[in-house]
């Protein structure tokens, strides 16, 4: 038997054995999520057992280094527990801005000591983190940031304001971008560290959005300690980590368009009624859905020819660019035709009736889709630019 | 199966990049225009083409061609679209040899397959009647005589009318226009008694016509397949060609933009490039997307022909129309971004535009196949 074979098979039993039958069912909605942290919201007590069994593997992040709590496993492993979990129907068993944002970040700019003390509690679920960047002048235009950062010796101290700061009301630490120099030009002086938000001078406000929900906060730094061995890269060098770190966060938000299910088309055909050829009734709105589900599924083949193309060694192309204008103005569409698809069943805001009104609250929610993480007019200037090479104005 | 090209490709694509940019260019389908060329292509063209092997690109090796598939052809189709190349590679090598391959018995295969690949038979669908392409809608007649059959009847659009020495002609054994059942596939030699060939000419300046059938005598070995069952193999053959159509269009389109773009950083008002204007670079970002967009479902589809997919018939439909809007707005941004030298003769754009709306029109527009996709999706 070859090793792979030998690894399916120990994967396979070892899943049987451990993963809990709860685990095992599909994921409803946000609550499913296990995000873990120094006071981990529970929905299930499985959630916590399941990501510690994971953990102890290695496999909550099974692609990261073994010596900083991964699991060291090469492309092919991780495919077949890919496959091994998706045949039991097993949850992911974490899932945090740890895993999909600073730890990418740490492990390209990050020192030997950093990896070893940050990675392994992201690894085990234990600390939970949000980022700091946005400012209440510093959305679009990120680098005229202002949070300053001021050198104490061995330690920073930090004043200022972030804004659309995910889930900080839930955070135990930060990966903050803070002005370390005024002198020189808006993107050289900035610098990227991180510390603990359970201290004096920190102070959290939830927004609430117009979906009702709030998922980002205010946060206010007012003499804020963070330590200089927990500055990430050079003093000044952040623009360069905060950019890496936008990548990838724009190829996450871009994924909320390609959203699968049953289509819209064929919901609307029961809600519409169909012609007995098989054409719903309403032949504006077939048209729109028909327009939708078109560009959804050239947008699909884009995502899967782009892998491919990375795959194949020719690199991350140009096109990648448009992933995060692209997604989230499909979001915005799939949006908007749920609520002609639904009517008045989609307009719904509390009640069992209506879902608690989780079409209107999704529809309101995917507004924020293209404003964050990169405007939509950000990001066609940067095609524009980097890609097409238009000159400034 | 892998969205990207290999190796073979990538020097296929290159070679018919080279090759047609060099030898059939816009330059060559300007010249032709303005001489009225009865051919609409330049024979000694052809016969290069030939002699690389492309008229064969899709054709099996059993029947003397390469055996590279639909992706391959795609590519040099691709080309065709970038550069306007002039030739019978759609109407002969898309359209005529799939369609042969796909309805014709092994004879009939036998016999003309190995003459397209060697670039020595030229053929072409005879399909449409009236202004839209509706091939449920037929009603040219196939009457069963002694000897075979009688076919009268008219059809338009038949691509490389003038030049074609064979029809693959349609038309009806049974039924009334509207059945789904009764449809029949001839071969008729172009110089049969009874044929009429009326070259039209086409904002495209291609060589397209419409072919006159007046009590056309053909043999019972005329008949391709069985009688009155043409649908399921017509309908591949026009999936197929309409993903070839599409893979000309992205090529179209793309080089189209690429002019556009150029244009953008050369021309100056106000003191400056025009392409540093926001109001011209976001729509050209816009139309970059699209265009990305369309690559991946092209591809997607010329791939689902060759792994001979069920996805097939909503593959193909997906991607003309999505060619045919994205087509439409890059040479309508390419007229209106080249401001007033768009409009002049002299300006290659209009070449684009012209042969855009053709090949969109052909085998069905954005209206016919957004509506198929539909339908095809359950709504």
């Amino acid at each position: 038997m070859s090793d792979l074979e030998q690894f399916r098979q120990d994967t396979r039993s070892w899943l049987e054995a451990n993963c809990p039958a709860s685990m095992r069912t599909p994921v409803r909605g946000f609550e499913d999520f296990y995000v873990g942290g120094r006071n981990p919201e529970i929905d299930h007590p499985d959630q916590k057992v399941w990501c510690d069994r994971m953990a102890e593997r290695g496999w909550t992040v099974p692609h990261w280094p073994k010596e900083y709590g991964g699991g060291g496993l090469d492309k092919d492993e991780l495919k077949i527990l890919r496959q091994e979990m998706a045949a039991i129907g097993a949850r992911r068993p974490l899932d945090s801005f740890g895993i999909s944002m600073l730890g990418p970040a740490l492990l390209e700019f990050g020192n030997e000591e950093q990896k070893k003390e940050h990675l392994p509690p992201i690894c085990r679920g234990e600390i939970r983190w949000c980022q700091g960047y946005s400012e209440p002048n510093a959305g679009s235009d990120l680098a005229s940031l202002a949070t300053r950062a001021d050198d104490h010796g061995d330690h920073y101290i930090i004043n200022g304001q972030k804004i659309w700061t995910s889930y900080a009301d839930k955070a135990d630490w930060i990966f903050c971008l803070v002005r370390t120099d005024n002198s020189g030009s808006k993107h050289e002086g900035i610098s990227f560290v991180l510390f603990d938000m359970e201290q004096a001078g920190v102070t959290v406000k939830p927004i609430k959005l117009i979906s009702g929900s709030s998922p980002f906060c205010e946060t206010f730094f007012d003499d804020v300690r963070a330590e200089k061995k927990n500055l990430v890269g050079d003093e000044g060098n952040g623009w360069t980590i905060a950019k890496y770190l936008l990548t990838h966060e724009r190829e996450m938000i871009s994924g909320f368009g390609t959203a699968a299910g049953v289509s819209l088309g064929e919901k609307a055909a029961v809600e519409f009624g169909q012609d007995t050829a098989g054409r719903m009734a309403n032949p504006i709105l077939r048209q729109n859905i028909a327009q939708y589900q078109l560009d959804t599924q050239a947008f699909g083949a884009t995502l899967a020819r782009i892998a491919d193309e990375t795959k194949a060694g020719q690199g991350l192309g140009a096109a990648s660019s448009i992933f995060k204008y692209y997604g989230t103005e499909l979001n915005k569409r799939r949006n908007e035709l749920n609520l002609s698809v639904f009517g008045e069943s989609g307009l719904g805001w509390e009640g069992e009736a209506y879902d608690d009104g989780q079409i209107s609250r999704d529809w309101l929610r995917s507004k924020g889709n293209s404003i964050e993480g990169g405007t939509s007019e950000v990001q066609l200037n940067v095609i524009a630019k980097r890609v097409l090479g238009l000159p400034d104005a | 199966m892998a969205l990207v090209l290999n190796e073979e490709q990538v020097m296929l694509r290159d070679a018919a990049a080279g090759f047609l940019a060099e030898s059939a260019g816009v330059a060559q389908l300007r010249a032709l225009r303005d001489d009225a060329s009865e051919r609409g292509f330049s024979d000694e063209v052809w016969q290069q083409i030939a002699e690389m092997g492309w008229a064969g690109i899709a054709i099996p090796e059993a029947f003397g061609g390469l055996g590279y598939g639909y992706a391959g052809l795609g590519l040099v189709l691709e080309q065709v679209g970038r550069n306007l190349s002039p030739s019978p590679l759609q109407s002969t090598v898309l359209v005529a040899a799939t369609a042969i391959s796909e309805l014709g018995t092994d004879a009939q295969k036998e016999n003309l397959l190995p003459e397209i690949a060697a670039g020595t038979l030229l053929a072409s669908l005879a399909l449409q009647e009236g202004n839209h392409h509706a091939p449920e809608n037929i009603a040219m007649t196939a009457q069963a005589s002694d000897t075979g059959y009688t076919l009268n009847g008219s059809k338009t659009l038949v691509l490389d009318a003038g030049a074609a020495q064979q029809f693959v002609v349609i038309a009806r054994t049974a039924g009334n226009p509207g059945d789904q059942q009764g449809l029949s596939a001839f071969l008729v030699p172009a110089d049969a008694e009874g044929v009429t060939v009326e070259r039209r000419s086409m904002v495209d300046s291609l060589n397209s016509g419409s072919v006159h059938f007046n009590q056309v005598a053909v043999d019972a070995d005329a008949l391709m397949g069985e009688a009155g069952a043409a649908l399921s193999g017509l309908s591949r053959t026009l999936d197929i060609a309409n993903i070839g159509l599409a893979s000309e269009l992205l090529g179209l389109s793309s080089a189209a933009f690429e002019k556009t773009v150029t244009y953008l950083t050369e021309r100056k008002q106000f003191g400056r490039v025009i392409g540093s204007f926001q109001g011209l670079q976001h729509r050209a970002a816009e139309l970059y997307a699209e265009l990305e967009l369309a690559r991946s479902i092209v591809l997607q589809a010329l791939q689902a022909i060759d792994a001979d997919s069920d996805k097939l018939p909503v593959l193909a439909s997906a991607a003309k129309a999505k060619l045919c809007e994205v087509a439409q707005r890059a040479t309508n941004e390419g007229i209106q971004m080249h401001g007033g030298v768009g409009m002049t003769d002299e300006f290659d754009i209009g070449f684009y535009i012209k042969r855009a709306r053709v090949a969109q029109h052909t085998f069905g527009d954005y209206n016919y196949h957004l509506d198929r996709y539909a339908l095809l999706n359950g709504f």
